[in-house]
Order: C-alpha cells, then structure tokens, then sequence
C-alpha cells in the first residue's frame, strides 16, 4: 500500500512536520508575498463591499488560507487546470485572473467574469483555466478528476489541481473519484483545505478519520500532510506531487493545514469557536507575516515591503471603484447563455 | 413419463431466440447443471443449463433455427429406465424442464407487454429523408450503434463511458462491437459509480471532450442528477458564456417489463423541466439515429431518452452518408382532422394503435411524435390543434407536473379559441410500478384508453 508519506500533528497549531521546507529564493519570497496580500486586501475589501450592501448573497472569505492557492500556483505549470468550491476569490487571483473582473462579479456587473450571472461561487476562467466556482459541496471533486481524465485522453503532461474542504471530504462522489482516478491514473492532485471547519461543525465533530491524508489509503492514493501556512512547504509538497502525477502515477492528495480567520460565510458570527483560538493561529502562523519576517530578517527593506502593500492596495481599490461603477447587466443578458 | 425442455426467457423482454447450438447429442446423459444448448438473443449469447437428469432423448428443435418463441419445446429427456419408445408420451409444454442462468424470466402466462411495430404505420413522408432514399431495415438497437460509431470516427473527441459499455459490450447491447473499432480509450467500463462517473464526464466536456455516458437505466441516473442539472446544465450560463458543456447522457428510460417501481419511472418531465438541457425521446428507428446524431454534435448538455422496450424493434433507416435529424422538431406521423394524438418515445405505441381503431369508427387521428421534449415544437402541436380543435397526449409517465400538462398548457396559451373539447391527458397511472403482470398493465397507459380519451373529445 501507498502509505501517507507521514502522519504529522492534526491541527495547524501544533504543526511538526520535523524539518524546514527547502527555502524560497527572495524573488520567490517576494512574489509569494505579494500575491498572498493582493487576496487578503482583496478579501478584506470585499468583506467591506459586502457590509455596504453592494456585495449580495453569499461571500465565503479566503483570509487566513492564502499560502495554500500561492504555493500550489507556483508548483505548477501553463495548462494545469485549477477547479474548487465556493470559497474560491483567492484561487481565481492565484491563477492570475483580473481583480476587477472577479470584484465586479461579486457585485453583480457586468464587467464581471460571468457578467454578473455566476456571482461569488460561480467564475470560470477559460483562458486561465480556472474551472470554476462551484457551490454544490463536493461535486467540484468529480469535475476536476473529468479535468484530469481529459488530460489523460489527450496524453497531454497537465495536472488538475481539485481543492476541496475537510466539509467536503466527507462526500460520496469523493470517494467514486478516487476509485476512478487511481483505476485509470488520472493526473490529479486532490488538495484538502482543512481549515478546520465545515460551516460551523470542527472536523473532531464530522470526521472518522481526521488524518485526511490517509482519505485515499483504501484507493492506494498517497497522501501527504502539510503546513498549509508556510508557503514553501506547500510549494515542494506541490511540487512532488505534480511530479508524481507527470509521471503517469495517478492521483495524489495533499491535506493542507490552515484556517479560516473569518467566518464561514459573512453571515456566521462564529460561535463555534473562540475568539482567542483564531487570535492564536493569527499571532503564531500567519503565512504572510512569516515570509514578510523571513524577508526583513533577510535584510530586504521596509521600504521595499512597503512598496508591494502600495502596489497591492491600488490594485484592490481600483477593482472595488470599478466594480460599484461598472454598470449592471443589461437586461437582455437574463436570456443569454442557456444554450450556445 | 419423457419431460420437454422449453426455449427459456433470458431475460424481462425476451419473447424469442435463436437456438444457435446443441451441446448435447440424442442419447447423451445428462446430469443437472449440464450446459446442453446455446441461445442466442439479439442482446448476449447464454446457456441452457439441464435442470432435470436422464437422456436427451430427442431434439426437437434442431440447431441454427432462427425466432424459436419463448416456452416452445425444443428438446426431451428421457428419464431412467425410459427409451425412445416413450417419446411419445410426452406431455404438453410444462414450466420447469428449463431454466437458464438469468434472472426471474417472464413466463408463458405473463407475456413481455407487446409494443406496436415502431413507426411502420406512418402515412406521413419525413421531410429529412430525400425521396428516393433507400432504406435499410434495422433495430433501435442497431441504429444507436451505428450513429455512435459513425460520430465516433467523425471526431476523436467523442467518447463513452458507462456500466459494461466495452467488454460486455453493453448491458443491452447498444454498444456492441465499439470497443472492437475504438478500443478502451475511447469505449470506457466505468464501476458501478454513477455520481462519480457522471461528475468525471461533465468535467472532461468542460475542458472540450464530447462524451456519451451511458446510464444502464436513468432510473440509476437520480445518484447522478445533482451532476447533470447543477453542473451541466447550468455552467454556461453561470459562466457568462464562457465554458459549456458539449455531453450525452443517454441510456433506458421509463418501464420496461416486469422490473417494478424503482427500474421502471420516467423521467421525460423531470429533465424537460431544466433550462440548459435539451431533452430527446425518439420512437421510430430513423429518429433514434438521427436524432443520436444530432445530440452527439450538440454543443450543449443533452439527455437522449430511450426505451428498453423498443431496443429490440426494427424500422426503416435511411441509407445516407450523414443522416442527422436536427433537435427540436416534433413529425406529423399520420395525418387526420378530427383529434390531434401527442406523444414520444414508446407512448407513440399506443398512439398510432389507437389511431388505427378510431379509423375504423371513422375517426381521423393527426398523431405528432414529439421526438424532443425540450425545445418543445410548440408549433407543430398548435398549428395541428387549430385544425382538429382537440387535442389527447399520450404518456407513460405520471400525470402531474407531467409532460402532457405542460402540452395542455401551450395548447391554451397559443389556441384557446380553437379548442373544442378540453384537452385530455392519458397518462401513466399515480402509483408506483407494480410488479405483478396484470397490475402493470394497468398501470401503463393503453391504446384502449387512447381510443376512449379522443372520442370523449369528439363527442363520440
């Protein structure tokens, strides 16, 4: 059997994983930071949208997660597919889709990446392939194993990157992908987000199995458990695992340890969990606090930093003017797109 | 006293087979569980395995005869001690002599219900079909074959997947001898998983693949619904336009034969009811190649509904290069001014008998075979209605929410004033399937319930 490769501690908090990641080179430190705030102020500006009314519906916030989507944006190449549920600003901003296009579909624009139809849970990206944006819990784990099938239909060397949450670990249609990924050696790398939440309900209350590396052991799929706040470490876990699948091995799941500062939805005031718990994990692991440390200590200037919060800063700014002046669709778009 | 071996039912709607070969020569022992004769359907080859001992006295049916009817003789056994002198003793056909490897086979007093000849009767010329076309004989069967292996060799992209679609070469049949052409990368057995199977399917159409999934039944596709209405259905317009769906989900829709209520409902008004879905439920042999054709070429999602009780069926199939019948166009079948009949898919069985008796009472049906559900032909239906001023649909599905209340409502919106009578609804009864043979057909709509529903609406 394909055994995890190790089995480390079970929450963020009181990650061992027995050795520092092989370090970033600070153009790498650099860029992970950069993309990593353009997603927190990002997010945080969309949390403040949302408050003003201009964001309706749903809004599931991505801060506290963003190493996971940048570190695993680094260890792939042009062509992979990126697929995941509804928590998914910060992948779409990871795979380097426009800012303004995703605010303003939050905002029900028409300069919005669906033009406003898909809204917060439902962006896709063709030419960035981004596959969406899905808000059924689970069934982007099936699309994204068709995502992988189609790689290997067409022989080509592409991965489909599947995030899925610990919620959604616990879905049947995860299990009926597994069994088809490791039968046919599908190119897949199955990312498990344990922010250690589904909704309200911590994984200790939801799961039997709380090592969700081991989720794929009945199917021989290795599994891997990582510090999902520490970038590098999710870049060479996404490395290896990109290689595996590159080399005709089949599906590999990465279970990324981190957690979600914010509720699960704007609407979730969180009860579920203590305001110093969070405070814990923010104060102790912040991924981006760790690389902007790693950066000073490496003597890279303040100034420096400061210059990549500005550039970040502007970016979100611009995409907020833009999505609350954008106009809404027109109303002949209600009958578009059903049929091409 | 000598006990006759019967042609056996291999299966819920067998109704004759071909004795291909004889195991066991006359005077040959045989003990229970021999494999003494090969029968062939036009689905699988099986054995006949003895359940009785003794000696094959006499083959009555000799091997290579074509259309043996179920519960004929076709052998006897000589029990010890008897000789071929006791031949003649013999007694008449009796149920026990064989059984075969299948499950529960449908016995002489619980015949498969019988569906009229598909489309043989139709008065109407297809506009499709260019006059002089010649025309090949084929099953329903045969004709979803062809037009998969000939979209296949059109376009690579093109694949199917499924529950015993290669090796087994198709839990029915239908995909008979794909994998021979295109091997397993293209003709794929999935596990018994259709959640999962659908999932991987509508992903790989998303990235630009063209998959046909076959269900064995859709009755298995309700594990799979979640896949096709939320992620197949509705990702274009959820993404603005930017990423479709080009997909089939095609498979046995509605009963069959004695197989009760969770393999036998249908689920024409469920689909039909979902925008971004194109629903198609041919009847006659032409259509359902045409048709096939069409929905593997469709860049959108599209649910091809069959009917187990037609596979076996043979129509007259244009002999064309690219025969393709587009989606969305309903067929005047037989023409006639006095009651439009509406119906699709094996629903048009009890329509045009019902057209034939209501001849004889002088009565002349227009029956439109729908062939798509959605995008319905609205237009068809009403110009035909302003004509004959009734109008009866004809289902086996459920009446509520069904399809023939949707069709009764277009009729009122389109052509209230030129209605005569209400329109009438003969439907699948509100029940489960039963499993008892009586009860099942009355279950199932009837021609005789055709017939009674359009005089009502003459007045007659």
């Amino acid at each position: 059997m394909a055994a995890p490769k190790k089995a480390a501690a079970s929450t963020a908090q009181d990650k061992t994983d027995g050795g520092s990641p092989p370090e970033f080179t600070r153009e790498q430190e650099l860029k992970a930071l950069r993309d990593m705030l353009l997603i927190r102020r990002f997010e945080e500006k969309a949390g403040q949208l949302y408050g003003m009314g201009a964001i309706g519906g749903f809004c599931h916030l991505y801060i506290g997660q963003e190493a996971v989507v940048v570190g695993m944006q680094m260890a792939l190449k042009p062509g992979d597919q990126v697929i995941t549920g509804y928590r998914d600003h910060g992948h779409m901003l990871a795979t380097g889709m426009e800012a303004n296009g995703v605010m303003a579909e939050l905002t029900g624009r028409r300069g919005g990446y669906s033009k406003g139809k898909g809204g917060s849970m439902h962006m896709f990206s063709k030419e960035k392939h981004f596959y969406g944006g899905h808000g059924i819990v689970g069934a982007q784990v099936s699309l994204g194993t068709g995502l992988a099938f189609a790689n290997h239909y067409r022989d080509n060397d592409n991965v489909s990157v599947t995030y899925f949450g610990d919620g959604a670990a616990n879905q049947g249609q995860v299990y009926e992908s597994f069994n088809m990924a490791e039968l046919w050696k599908l190119p897949v790398i199955y990312v498990i987000e344990n922010n250690r939440y589904a909704m309200g309900t911590s994984v200790s209350r939801a799961s039997a199995q709380q090592d969700f590396s081991k989720r794929g052991a009945s199917f021989n799929i290795p599994g891997q458990q990582v510090d999902g706040m520490d970038v590098r470490a999710v870049k060479a876990a996404g490395d290896e695992a990109a290689a595996w699948c590159r080399a005709g091995k089949g599906p590999f799941i990465l279970e990324m340890q981190t957690y979600r500062y914010r509720g699960h939805s704007m609407s979730d005031p969180a009860k579920y969990r203590t305001r110093e718990e969070v405070e814990k994990v923010r104060h102790d692991q912040d991924p981006i606090e760790q690389v902007r440390n790693r950066l000073l200590a490496a003597k890279v200037s303040e100034q420096d930093l400061k210059a990549i919060d500005a550039e970040v800063r502007d970016i979100v700014n611009a995409s907020a003017d833009f999505a609350q002046h954008d106009p809404e669709p027109d109303a002949a778009e209600l009958w578009t797109d059903i049929y091409r | 006293m000598p006990i006759q071996v019967l042609m056996p039912a291999l299966s819920p709607t067998m109704e004759k087979g071909n004795l291909s070969k004889w195991l066991k020569k006359e005077g040959e022992t045989i003990k229970s569980g021999d494999v003494i004769a090969e029968i062939e359907t036009d689905k699988a080859t099986m054995e006949v395995e003895a359940t009785d001992e003794g000696t094959l006295g006499k083959i009555l049916i000799p091997e290579g005869t074509a259309d043996v009817a179920v519960n004929t003789p076709i052998a006897t056994i000589l029990a010890d001690g008897e000789s071929a002198a006791d031949l003649a003793k013999a007694p008449a056909p009796q149920q026990k002599a064989a059984e075969s490897a299948a499950p529960a086979a449908a016995k002489a007093e619980a015949p498969a219900p019988k569906a009229a000849p598909a489309a043989q009767a139709v008065a109407e010329p297809d506009p499709e079909v260019p006059a002089g076309t010649e025309m090949v004989t084929q099953t329903i069967r045969e004709a979803l074959r062809d037009a998969m292996a000939e979209e296949m060799r059109r376009d690579a992209d093109v694949f199917v997947m499924g529950e015993e679609v290669a090796e087994y070469q198709g839990a029915y049949k239908v995909t008979q001898g794909l994998l021979q052409e295109f091997g397993a990368k293209r003709v794929i057995d999935t596990p018994i998983t259709e959640h999962g199977f659908a999932g991987i399917g509508v992903g790989a159409a998303m990235s630009g693949l063209k998959p046909i999934v076959e269900f064995m039944t859709f009755n298995f596709a309700m594990q799979a619904i979640d896949q096709i209405i939320n992620s197949a259905a509705k990702t274009l317009y959820m993404s603005g336009g930017q990423m479709g769906c080009s997909i089939v989900f095609r498979g046995p829709n509605g009963a069959a034969s004695r197989v009760a209520a969770q393999h036998s409902q249908d689920y024409s008004s469920w689909y039909s009811n979902v925008p971004g879905l194109k629903v198609v439920a041919p009847f006659s042999a032409a259509d359902y190649k045409g048709l096939l054709k069409a929905a593997i070429r469709d860049p959108n999602p599209v649910i091809f509904l069959e009917n187990e009780m037609l596979y076996g069926h043979t129509g007259e199939v244009p002999k064309l290069d690219d025969f393709v019948i587009p989606i969305g166009k309903a067929r005047i079948v037989r023409s006639g001014s006095h009651v439009t009949i509406i119906s699709w898919s094996n629903g048009m069985s009890y329509a045009l008998k019902a057209a034939d008796e209501l001849a004889k009472d002088g009565i002349e049906a227009e029956v439109i075979d729908l062939r798509t559900l959605r995008p319905m032909d609205t237009e068809t239906i009403v110009n035909s209605v302003k004509k004959t001023g009734r109008a009866v649909t004809v289902e086996e599905g459920w009446a509520q929410s069904g399809v023939g209340a949707e069709i009764a409502a277009r009729i009122m919106e389109h052509a209230f004033d030129y209605l005569d009578a209400p329109v009438t609804r003969v439907s699948g009864k509100d029940v489960p399937m039963p499993y008892a043979a009586n009860l099942e057909k009355l279950a199932l709509p009837s021609a005789a319930e055709v017939v009674e529903a359009a005089k009502a609406v003459c007045y007659r």
